[in-house]
Formats: C-alpha cells, sequence, structure tokens
C-alpha cells in the first residue's frame, strides 16, 4: 500500500503542490490503480527483452545543414514574465 | 457530404469552397454551443482558405481532392498564431510560434482549417470530460459523452461540424471515440506520421489519427499526412502507398482473425451481436475468418498505465511557468513558483497521471514497475505479430460498450478500462481502424475495430470499404442535423 508519506514525497519530484485533502485523495486512487497495476508480477518475464519503442529504430542520422532558427522573439513571446530578452523567474541565489 | 463528395461538388462547379466554409461555420454557430466540439473557431483562416481554394477550381487547377475540404484540428496539434490549449489551463495564452507538420501537410493539401477542437486535458481520458473547458457531448445523444480524448474532433464530424479531422491516439483516443460517434477513425502504424508540432503525452505511443465519415475520406486524410519527416526521428522513412487506389478489391481471400479475448466477459451482448454480424457481412463478401488467441490481452491496460504516465510525467515536466503558459504570482522560490503553478494549471487526471509516472520512475520502484512494465509490452507486442503472421487483419469490438453517460465512469480506473480493447495495438504500434457497423437498441453507434500489420493500412482501408459498400449503416445520421 503507497502511504501518505510516500505521495507526499512523490508531489515534490513531480512538483506539484497539492492541498491536504487532495493528497489522501489522490492516495486512495493511487492506491487502487497501483493495485490492478500489480497484476503484471504474476507474468513470467524471465529473459524477455524490454519494449521502448514498437518500431525499431537505430541511429537516425540525418545531414548536418544549416537551417534558420527561430527568432529570438518569437520564442521569447509567450513567456508569462521576461526582462529583455531573457526569462526573468523568482530569486534563485540568495545575495 | 463527404470530402470526396464535395471534391465532385467543387470539379463540376455545383458550389465552391467558400460556400461550404460559410456553410460549416453557419452550421457550428448554430449547434456547437450544444455540442461543445470546438475551443477555437478560426473563420477569418478559414475563409481565406477557401477564397484561395475556389479560385483554384475555378481555374481547373486544384491540388488535389482535399482542396477545399472544411476540416478540424484537435488541439493538441500546434497552429502558427492561432492558441494551442491541449485542454489545460497550464498552457493559458499559449500562441505557438510554428505549425505541426501535419498542418502544414493538410494546408498544402489546400484544406481549409475551420478550428481546434475539445479534448481531455493533454489528451488523458476516455470521455472529453477532463477538459479545462467544459465536456463534449455525444450527436447522438446529448447525454452522453463523445467519448476521448479526441472526443471533439469525433463530434464534429458525425455532427457535420466538418468533412473530417484530426486527432491523437496514444492508447486509443481516436478509435473510442470514432466507435461512440459512429464515424471512422483510422490510428496508423507508429511513425507512419510526423510527430512534429504535436504536444507530447506519452512518446513511444502517440501518433496522429483521422476522423471522416467514409473509408475513401479516410483514405484521403492519411495520404496527405503520411510520410517521412526529418524533424521526428521516429516518423518512419517509406514511401506512402496511394490509399485511394487500394480501396478496391474487395474482401475476397482475405484471412480475417477473431481474437477470442476481445469478446469474452464484460463486453456488452448488443457489441458483440453487431460486431458478429459484421464479421458474417465480411464472410459473406468472401474472406475467410480463424479464430485466435491473444492470451495477454488482460494486461494490456496494466502496462499502459505504467508506461503512458512515465512517459507523461517526464514530457509534461516542460510546463513549468517559465517559458510560456500560466504562472502562479507570488512565489518566493523557483520551486515554489513551479509547484504552484503546475498545481493550479493541471487538471485532476492529469496530475494523477504525473503522479503514477513520478512513482513508477522513482528510485527503488523502477525495476519493478516501468521495467516490468516494457517486458509485458514485448509480450503483448509478440501476441499481435505472431496472430498476424497467420491472418491478413484481426476483426474486433472497439469498445466493450457504447457511449456512456455524463459523469459514468468516475472512477479512474473504471474509465482506464474501457481501453482494453484498443491500448494492446497502442502498445505494438500497429494500425487499427473504427467504423460504425450497426446501433444499440437506443440508436447508439457501435464500432468494429480493424488491426493490421504494420504500415498496412491499405489492407485496412480496403476492408472497411467493403464493408462500407455492402451494408447502409452510413445513412443514418444524428437527430441533431
Amino acid at each position: 500500500m503507497i502511504s501518505r508519506e510516500d505521495v507526499a514525497h512523490v508531489a515534490r519530484l513531480a512538483r506539484l503542490a497539492l492541498e491536504p485533502d487532495e493528497l489522501e485523495r489522490m492516495r486512495a486512487q493511487l492506491d487502487g490503480i497501483l493495485a490492478y497495476i500489480d497484476q503484471l508480477r504474476a507474468v513470467d518475464v524471465a529473459g524477455v527483452e524490454p519494449t521502448a519503442h514498437a518500431v525499431p529504430l537505430v541511429n537516425v542520422m540525418r545531414e548536418d545543414a544549416v537551417v534558420a532558427p527561430f527568432p529570438q522573439e518569437a520564442m521569447l513571446a509567450n513567456a508569462p514574465d521576461r526582462v529583455g530578452e531573457l526569462f526573468r523567474v523568482p530569486r534563485i541565489i540568495e545575495d | 457530404m463527404t470530402i470526396h463528395e464535395l471534391a465532385e461538388a467543387y470539379r463540376r462547379g455545383e458550389t465552391t469552397p467558400s460556400a461550404v466554409a460559410e456553410a460549416h461555420l453557419a452550421r457550428i454557430a448554430a449547434l456547437d454551443a450544444k455540442v461543445g466540439a470546438f475551443l477555437t473557431v478560426t473563420r477569418e483562416r478559414a475563409l481565406a482558405a477557401a477564397a484561395a481554394a475556389d479560385a483554384r477550381w475555378r481555374a481547373g487547377a486544384p491540388r488535389g481532392p482535399l482542396d477545399g475540404a472544411p476540416l478540424a484540428l484537435k488541439d493538441v496539434l500546434c497552429t502558427k498564431g492561432v492558441r494551442t490549449t491541449c485542454g489545460s489551463r497550464i498552457l493559458e495564452g499559449f500562441v505557438p510560434p510554428y505549425d505541426a507538420t501535419v498542418v502544414e501537410r493538410l494546408e498544402a493539401a489546400g484544406a481549409v482549417l475551420l478550428g481546434k477542437t475539445n479534448m481531455d486535458e493533454f489528451a488523458m481520458g476516455s470521455s472529453t470530460e477532463h477538459s479545462a473547458f467544459g465536456p463534449t457531448r455525444n450527436p447522438w445523444d446529448l447525454g452522453r459523452v463523445p467519448g476521448g480524448s479526441s472526443g471533439g474532433s469525433a463530434a464534429a464530424v458525425a455532427a457535420e461540424l466538418a468533412a473530417g479531422a484530426l486527432g491523437t491516439d496514444t492508447g486509443g483516443s481516436v478509435r473510442q471515440p470514432a466507435a461512440f460517434c459512429g464515424v471512422v477513425g483510422l490510428k496508423p502504424t507508429y511513425g507512419r506520421v510526423s510527430r512534429y508540432g504535436l504536444v507530447a503525452f506519452a512518446s513511444s505511443l502517440d501518433q496522429v489519427g483521422t476522423f471522416a465519415r467514409d473509408a475513401r475520406d479516410t483514405a484521403l486524410l492519411l495520404g496527405a499526412i503520411a510520410g517521412h519527416d526529418p524533424r521526428d526521428a521516429t516518423s518512419v522513412d517509406a514511401p506512402v502507398p496511394d490509399y485511394t487506389a487500394a480501396l478496391a478489391g474487395g474482401v475476397r481471400g482475405l484471412c480475417l482473425g477473431v481474437p477470442r479475448e476481445y469478446f469474452g466477459e464484460g463486453i456488452d451482448p448488443e457489441v458483440a451481436r453487431a460486431v458478429r454480424e459484421a464479421i458474417e457481412t465480411l464472410r459473406g463478401l468472401g474472406a475467410v475468418t480463424e479464430d485466435v488467441s491473444l492470451p495477454t490481452t488482460d494486461y494490456g491496460i496494466a502496462v499502459y498505465y505504467v508506461l503512458a504516465p512515465a512517459e507523461a510525467s517526464s514530457n509534461l515536466a516542460r510546463y513549468d511557468g517559465v517559458k510560456y503558459g500560466l504562472r502562479t504570482p507570488g512565489a518566493k522560490d523557483l520551486i515554489e513558483m513551479e509547484s504552484r503553478t503546475r498545481a493550479a494549471g493541471f487538471g485532476a487526471e492529469v496530475k494523477r497521471r504525473i503522479m503514477l509516472g513520478t512513482y513508477a520512475l522513482s528510485a527503488g520502484y523502477y525495476d519493478a514497475y516501468y521495467g516490468r512494465a516494457q517486458k509485458v509490452r514485448t509480450l503483448v507486442r509478440r501476441d499481435l505479430e505472431a496472430a498476424l503472421a497467420r491472418v491478413d487483419v484481426l476483426v474486433a469490438p472497439t469498445t466493450p460498450g457504447v457511449a456512456f453517460r455524463l459523469g459514468e465512469k468516475a472512477d479512474p480506473l473504471a474509465m482506464y478500462l474501457n481501453d482494453v480493447f484498443t491500448v494492446p495495438t497502442s502498445l505494438a504500434g500497429l494500425p487499427a481502424v473504427s467504423l460504425r457497423c450497426g446501433f444499440s437498441a437506443a440508436g447508439l453507434p457501435v464500432g468494429l475495430q480493424l488491426i493490421g500489420r504494420a504500415l498496412d493500412e491499405a489492407t485496412l482501408l480496403r476492408v472497411a470499404h467493403a464493408y462500407e459498400q455492402a451494408t447502409g449503416w452510413l445513412a443514418r445520421r444524428p437527430a441533431l442535423a
């Protein structure tokens, strides 16, 4: 069973600020889903290669051609906050 | 009218792309308040494209059968200069600086893009109830869901608000709403269509698919969007056949496999009966059938709900309130800003999947969940490939039941189990199409699913076309219309 502490830890990893009631509801729902997923433990997978991709692809190469990049202004246009040519975020480093 | 009928009418000069675009825009204005298929209607862009198409048809030089076709796009496909929401608040204000490859290709073919359609947030859901902008309703019964996650596109085509549409399918998000809305929904082989400009959910499974009213229109749409794209390294570099030419030929001599696990416990008897009758119809047309077994079918959902959330948790890490979309103000540091923005911007289902995926990938659980699920994925794939080595096409129901009522599947797991017949194909990367094969007693469409070999969409469309020609199901239209 997944604990409330586990859920809080995963929420921190996932950068989701969950309210206490949301945390408990999430715990109960994840518990139910994980119990269902646990049926996979009964499958014999000894010697089975994992599938990461349905289509086998190896080392897709292309010409190293010079193409026009997106203009800086187009990339900044959607920013919720910016200063000049930069994305602005809350302070990370203390003074 | 279908896309091919419209092209014929343009050719004869009976109508024009502009008149048809105006008629569709008027129909959207009159009916979409009830259906809720569209999130954004791009009236000006549509009319400008239609006027250009008028001139080409008038000059006798159309770009092809899609020239002037009024189409809709699921709002997970980037459109330059047109807001793209993914059904989420977290993308508030986001206007993509580029078009998805499939959008470029449709416009190059002359298509008239009417707008962007509603969807479950980030394509996570099977009912289009998980949109931040409210649900879409099923044109056959407004109290029922259109399916999802591409419910807006499916409903738009069913309600004749668009002649065709694009959606995306990760675990059934084109085929399941196509079944619920009684339209043709094709999920191509993984890699057949470029994912460039498709906002990522689960990258090893996501694929752009089509909605149309018949197999011929599906062939036209697929032909336009399929093909290699250097901007998507996972797109397959293989020639694109002439899907329209491949429609002819019928089913005589084809071997159809009937997987017994798709007719077991839990399937609505009305669905099972309609699908079995469809199989009899195909036999009557000269196909041979063979019973096959896909013993790993029941593991599909469990595998999918480890792998897709795991990939989603990684893909959706980009929504951090820095580069685009929503930002919750007032945070004292970066982590708090990100955590509060994501909490405010994502809906409950997206949070659940991010949590599930983060858990499955976290230290101590990776091998037990993610590693194991990837191995069982191999077994699911082998099952399907082994069956398709013996038969040409698998025939099965698309969903265990017909469209359910809004609010009926409040339990997340109950919602997930609706995808039991569509998820295995996605895990194997194989193409599959859903088409109308009858109605329930209550008048709701039933979907027949055809599953094919990798890159063999042509055979699926040939079977679908033969079935349509032999039956009269397409004549029925929702009362809304």
